[in-house]
């Protein structure tokens, strides 16, 4: 996370650094998550800057983070000097964040002068200054060439000493030795009453950056902000972040990334259900968007997220599961009866999951933990079941900055995300509860569909950015081989589902089989019909033979009537012919 | 602290043979600052009146030892911090409030 911020920073001081390279502010930077992108790149160098806020809210931890990353990350050693809480309280309480505060005193990075002061035990008899203050701090400056120095809580002054017309002349004096000595300060004071940002007004001596802390109890959650109030010569933040403390520090959560910028991606995830990815276009979501899966209670989003998470992790990617409502065991359990084994998952360390209950801690902790998590686990894919939870901890505005942050990040990180939310209503809302629609890449929308005494769910795409994807209401099935979607029926009675659709399929049938009787009834009349037909053809066939038959009998006694007459006449010729030829013999021979 | 302690005092009755009633002062000044020059000139008058011969007084130029600043928790100055008899004792200023000074020292102070 750090790192990743580090990017951040760095990349914003690239962008400044493009636009006005001529006279850039010098700036220190604080190290600290977050507090660096906001004031663009870090408190001013060489000038004094205010922390301002009420009790406990993290003034001197900010203040000493400061002192403490400069020396281990920027090689800048610091001057803290206390005039609240003794040097060993500071090593303690540090300790717990991972920081050895001894060490680097002992290496001179560090030096911790803490100044006791009790009204109690000072008598005021005349004029005096405060030049052992500055004899010490310049003292401790030189001893280890401090390019930082936090007062930590100046004011106490205040209650030491009572002259105050001296101590603002001594102060006034103070910071101009600060500057001079071109030390980077920090100096912390309380909140005072009113619109005043401290007690004593110390915001009119340090004029160049005020940071104030703010730290409110919300329907009993505790948020910490802060905010920039003013920062002279620069760009910043100007809105409220909330940050927290935990075991590595202060963060600072910018509300969004200053800048649009992110990296897209056209390659495509598979969602799990072959019959949802064939309606996003065949192929899936993108790789790096976000997925919500809204419905109303029992529509089987969860089944949903499941189902993603487990395609990923088949296809050897890792999936964090963050579950607001139900154990992992439950979970794993559950979807066990629709065939999905995740347990195998878990063992094979490809899916992770991350059970807490919402109200454990505020919305900011929630988001950092998220941060943490994902930094560690690296996944693919990350599911957040169910996104509505988190309204008990947060108002609706809260929880949307919040997923418009995680949305971010995690599209900085190229990771597909997966919401699942509850609707309340089944009317389809254009807006879920957390507002979070408009965010979002992709939206399936499963209804309950109520229709002949029975509930079904229905399944479209609200939208999908970037890609071709079904307009059609589909059936979304849950059964024990597992999810899918079937096409509804449309008929003329309207959108069919469930055992009205199959009531319709078996009318259809029904249908079907009648007519092919009729058909076939049909067909045999036709070829009786034909037969009957060929009989009587065949019948008249053979009268026509017969009578053909006569025809040519006398046609033939004819023939061969005249035939032998023929043959009978040729030897009747003959004959004659013998007699002539004899006559003409006898008559030649005359 | 409490001022039944401390012996009534005069000019005359100075001869104290313990050391618990010797007074131990020591004088924090800045150099040649208005404010430490008048401190000094001041204790100097109010302890040759009241503690003839029965103090001891260290001035001690703080920016010739700054580490000493931070040791003796010094903060205001001119700072006298009084180290005997009985409870430590820290006085900031130039030590023109002469009756605020003996207060401070545990001394009966003049009407």
């Amino acid at each position: 996370m750090i790192q990743a911020d580090k990017t951040l920073f760095t990349m914003t001081n690239f962008h400044k650094q493009q636009k006005n390279n001529f006279t850039m502010l010098p700036k220190t930077p604080t190290g600290i998550t977050g507090l660096d992108e906001i004031t663009g790149g870090g408190l001013p160098k060489g000038r004094p800057s205010l922390i301002c806020g009420e009790a406990g809210c993290g003034k001197t931890l900010m203040s000493l983070e400061f002192i403490i990353r400069g020396a281990m990350e920027f090689h800048e050693p610091g001057v803290f000097m206390a005039f609240e809480e003794k040097a060993e309280e500071l090593t303690q309480n540090v300790a717990s964040l991972g920081f050895d505060l001894n060490k680097l005193q002992q290496e001179k990075l560090v030096k911790i002068d803490h100044v006791h002061i009790d009204r109690s035990e000072i008598e005021e008899t005349g004029e005096y200054d405060l030049e052992g203050l500055f004899i010490r701090l310049g003292y401790a400056i030189d001893s280890i060439g401090a390019k930082r120095v936090v007062l930590d809580t100046l004011e106490n002054l205040f209650s030491g000493l009572s002259d105050t017309a001296i101590l603002r002349a001594e102060l006034r004096r103070l910071f101009n030795f600060l500057k001079e000595k071109g030390v980077t300060a920090i100096i912390t004071g309380e909140k005072g009453d009113g619109s005043s940002l401290t007690r004593q007004g110390l915001e009119e001596y340090v004029s160049d950056c005020v940071i104030l802390l703010d730290h409110r109890v919300i329907n009993q959650i505790s948020t910490r902000r802060l905010r920039v109030v003013k920062y002279r010569g620069s760009q910043h933040g100007t809105n409220e972040y909330p940050f927290l403390i935990d075991e590595e520090g202060i963060s600072v959560l910018p509300v969004t990334s200053l800048k649009l910028e992110k990296e897209v991606s056209s390659e495509r995830v598979s969602s799990g259900i072959a019959a949802l990815d064939d309606m996003l276009g065949g192929k899936g979501f993108f790789k790096g968007s976000s997925v919500l899966v809204s419905g109303t209670a029992g529509t089987g989003k969860t089944s949903i997220a499941a189902y993603f998470a487990n395609e990923t992790c088949s296809q050897g990617k890792k999936c964090l599961y963050f579950a607001f409502e139900e154990s992992p065991k439950q979970i794993v359990r559950n979807m066990k009866s629709i065939n999905v084994d995740l347990q195998k998952h878990i063992d094979k360390g490809s899916l992770q999951f991350f059970a807490s209950r919402p109200t454990l801690y505020g919305l900011e902790m929630h988001l950092v933990a998220m941060y943490k998590m994902i930094h560690k686990f690296k996944p693919d894919a990350v599911v957040l079941d169910p996104i509505t939870n988190l309204i008990t901890v947060g108002s609706v505005s809260e929880v949307k900055s919040m997923l418009v942050r995680l949305i971010d990040f995690l599209q900085e990180m190229q990771i597909t995300v997966m919401f699942t939310a509850l609707s309340l209503n089944t009317i389809v809302s254009e807006q879920t509860d957390e507002g979070v629609s408009s965010l979002v890449d992709a939206w399936l929308l499963v209804r309950d569909i109520e229709y002949n005494g029975e509930r079904n769910r229905g399944m479209y795409i609200m939208k999908s950015r970037g890609m071709k994807h079904s307009n059609q209401v589909r059936e979304f099935i849950i059964t024990d081989k597992g999810l899918d979607l079937v096409e509804v029926y449309l008929g003329p009675e309207g959108v069919l589902t469930g055992s009205a659709r199959e009531a319709q399929k078996l009318r259809e049938k029904t249908g079907v089989a009648l007519r092919d009787f009729a058909v076939s009834r049909k067909d045999k009349e036709i070829m009786r019909k034909r037969k009957m037909l060929e009989s009587k053809i065949s019948t008249l066939q053979a009268e026509f033979e017969s009578t053909e038959e006569e025809l040519n009998k006398i046609y033939f006694e004819e023939q061969l009537k005249e035939e032998i007459i023929e043959k009978n006449r040729a030897e009747m010729t003959n004959l004659r012919k013998g007699a002539i030829d004899a006559e003409n013999q006898i008559r030649s021979k005359k | 602290m409490s001022e039944q302690e401390q012996l009534p005092l005069s000019a005359d009755n100075l001869n104290y043979d313990h050391d618990d009633h010797v007074f131990r002062l020591r004088l924090f000044v800045t150099g040649a600052s208005p404010n430490s020059s008048r401190a000094i000139s001041n204790l100097k008058d109010i302890c040759e009146t009241y503690l003839k011969g029965n103090y001891e007084l260290e001035i001690i130029d703080v920016y010739q030892q700054p580490l000493i600043a931070e040791s003796e928790q010094i903060i205001a100055l001119p700072l006298l911090i009084k180290k005997a008899p009985g409870v430590e004792r820290r006085l900031i200023g130039d030590m023109s409030n002469k009756t605020k000074v003996l207060r401070g020292l545990g001394l009966p102070v003049e009407n």
